[in-house]
């Protein structure tokens, strides 16, 4: 692994001088490759079809879940399986602030998001109480509490849901522009202002938690993560970091849901607050890419679309086999496949390691570039 | 005014009593020795001092203010550090980096502010060349000289060492006792837990004896070793 974090500054310091670097070699090369990406992936909707946006539309909302799940069960120690509260919260927020508000729906996202996070306020109250697996099913059953209580609202359809309808969404902010610049119809405006919201979605998530991994706090909440009555002996305030990444995730992920909803135009209850849609895939993706990574789910969402697109048919069968390859995947390689990766390789694309580096000639026992 | 005061301080696991009305004050940069048998409630002691698990009564003071109901984040941030007897160190960070992290937050500095402290540390406890290797990697003595470095990171007032000296060969044991008492002339304080007699004995003024839960000596080293009560806990021992 040391290979990979070698630093690829030359100039001569002075030799008594510590310093403390995270960039690696490849950081260079991988910021281009990264601005690159995204910049392809900003053109798609101009050169490939509606149906590929809609696919890249999919990849995108589920890496955003993804990473938001990883950074609270991977770095905050929080493994929630209720995260469709926040999901189902932030749809039905959008449905009733343009449906019944009259709202815009591309205003109303962020304000989703906002009364989403105003959700997790109670249930941090509540779920914080419990700890490991009694967090774990205390996350789920408020999710179904949620479930149950958006079920009532009859404004909104009840169980059965309700749909967008066509007016509020076809002079949504910024559509008319896209028919007018890249000559869309309507329709393909639609999901293509959706998508970019998606994208933007997507890497503001991931530089988010990359920011946040290499400040003060993320050293932090790597220290909860290790070992949590350690962390508090050197005065790391454990609960309030832990509840603050739980607000930013339920923010974020309700920012999702919205997105998502506005972009299948229908809701019910079942579909919004669904374990399976957007907690238990959730998880695969990150546990199968590999927990505790930004890399990881990136890797996840990738594998876990070719296995939806190739499988899903077979139904049930289809769930079973995601369960079974999980599991392997846990036994064989606890870090996922991005933990296979990056031991063969020491591969880093998001660095967060804090390397001691010059000061005064060291005897190690490897030798190193001191002698 | 004494740094640390505890008064009446009392704890039972069940029907354990591992506490029994423990009274005993540490003035600004003293060392204290604790000693006693195997179980006697010395490291749980420890847990009650810094916060770690709440008495069932009685009071601690730390630095004028009554600590006794807070968590032991803010008796850190008061400037009270200590060491684990069975290590714990974040095994996914680096070395530097569990360093980093307590001086971070337990000395509430900027990470950028702190790079040379923890180096200083880290080249005091003899662990530099290991500065990025991964914690995990550590051997069990490395570990423990981890717990004694990440305590001196958060730059406390008052330093709570649990069995740090086990296990080291004469030199190691030699070095240990030169950091400590570097580390009290500066002006810690230092409560030092310990089986090895001759380590401690170099370091502390006083020393506290305890045994099931209770004080049963209190004193200078001399008069502590040469007390009957002592020499009847450690019979067969070499003292
Ligand atoms: N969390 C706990 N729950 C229940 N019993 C405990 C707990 N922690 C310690 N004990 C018990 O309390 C007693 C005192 O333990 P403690 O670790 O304080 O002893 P000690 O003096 O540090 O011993 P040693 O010299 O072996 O480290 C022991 O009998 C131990 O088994
Ligand atoms: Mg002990």
């Amino acid at each position: 692994m040391t290979t990979g974090f070698n630093s690829i500054r030359t100039e001569i310091e002075q030799p008594q001088a510590w310093r403390v670097e995270t960039r690696t070699r490849l950081s260079g090369a991988i910021a281009v490759v990264a601005i690159v990406a995204v910049a392809v992936l900003a053109a798609a909707p101009v050169f490939v079809s509606r149906g590929v946006v809609q696919d890249l539309f999919f990849i995108l909302t589920m890496l955003t879940l993804a990473q938001n799940w990883n950074l609270l069960a991977g770095y905050a120690g929080l493994i929630s399986v209720g995260q469709q509260l926040f999901v189902g919260c932030g749809a039905y927020a959008l449905f009733g602030l343009v449906i019944l508000g009259g709202l815009d729906p591309i205003l109303a996202i962020p304000i989703a998001g906002l009364l989403a996070m105003l959700v997790a306020v109670p249930t941090a109250f509540f779920s914080f109480r419990l700890y490991g697996p009694y967090f774990a099913i205390g996350t789920w059953v408020i999710a179904e509490v949620g479930r149950l209580l958006f079920a009532q609202w009859k404004m909104l359809g009840g169980g059965t849901g309700t749909s967008l309808p066509r007016e509020a969404t076809k002079d949504m902010l910024g559509l008319s522009l896209l028919q007018d610049w890249f000559g869309m119809r309507a329709s393909a405006a639609a999901d293509a202002l959706a998508y970019w919201l998606a994208l933007a979605l997507a890497t503001l998530t991931i530089g988010l938690v990359y920011k946040l991994l290499r400040s003060k706090q993320g050293l932090g909440l790597a220290a909860v993560r290790d070992n949590e009555n350690a962390a508090r002996a050197i005065g790391v305030d454990a609960r309030r970091l832990k509840t603050a990444i739980y607000l930013l995730t339920a923010f974020l992920t309700g920012v999702v849901g919205a997105l998502i909803y506005l972009q299948k135009a229908r809701i019910s209850p079942d579909a919004a607050f669904s374990l399976t849609d957007w907690t238990a895939y959730v998880v695969f993706i990150v546990v199968i890419g590999g927990i505790g990574t930004i890399e990881g789910p990136i890797l996840g969402v990738l594998v876990f679309f070719l296995l939806q697109n190739a499988f899903s048919n077979y139904g049930s069968w289809y769930l079973l086999a995601l369960g079974a390859l999980a599991i392997v995947i846990m036994l064989f390689a606890p870090r996922g496949l991005w933990g296979l990766i990056s031991d063969r390789t020491g591969w880093e694309l998001f660095p967060v390691r804090r390397l001691l580096k010059g000061g005064p000639p060291i005897k190690t026992d490897k030798g190193g570039p001191h002698g | 005014m004494p740094i640390l005061e505890l008064t009446a301080v009392s704890k039972s696991f069940g029907a354990l009593v591992v506490a029994e009305d423990i009274g005993f004050s540490v003035e600004p940069g003293e060392a204290l020795g604790i000693i006693g048998p195997n179980g006697a409630g010395k490291s749980t002691l420890f847990n009650l001092i810094n916060g770690n698990y709440p008495v069932a009564s009685g009071t601690i003071c730390f630095d004028g203010r009554d600590v006794t109901h807070q968590p032991p984040m803010q008796r850190c941030l008061s400037g009270m550090g200590r060491t684990f007897q069975i290590p714990q160190p974040f095994e996914r960070l680096t070395v530097f980096e569990n360093l980093l992290v307590a001086a971070a937050f337990g000395a509430q500095e900027k990470e950028s502010q702190v790079t040379d402290l923890c180096a200083d540390i880290l080249v005091e406890t003899g662990l530099i060349a290991k500065a990025n290797r991964p914690a995990s990697a550590l051997t069990l003595l490395e570990r423990k000289r981890m717990e004694l470095a990440r305590a001196l990171a958060t730059q406390p007032k008052l330093l709570l060492l649990d069995e740090i000296a086990g296990g080291l060969t004469e030199g190691e044991c030699r070095q240990l006792v030169a950091t400590i008492k570097r580390v009290h002339q500066r002006g810690v304080a230092v409560i030092w837990i310990e089986h090895v007699l001759h380590a401690l004995t170099a370091v502390v003024e006083r020393i506290l004896v305890l045994n099931f839960g209770r004080v049963i000596g209190i004193g200078d080293p001399e008069t502590i070793m040469a007390s009957s009560v002592v020499r009847e806990i450690y019979l067969g021992m070499e003292v």
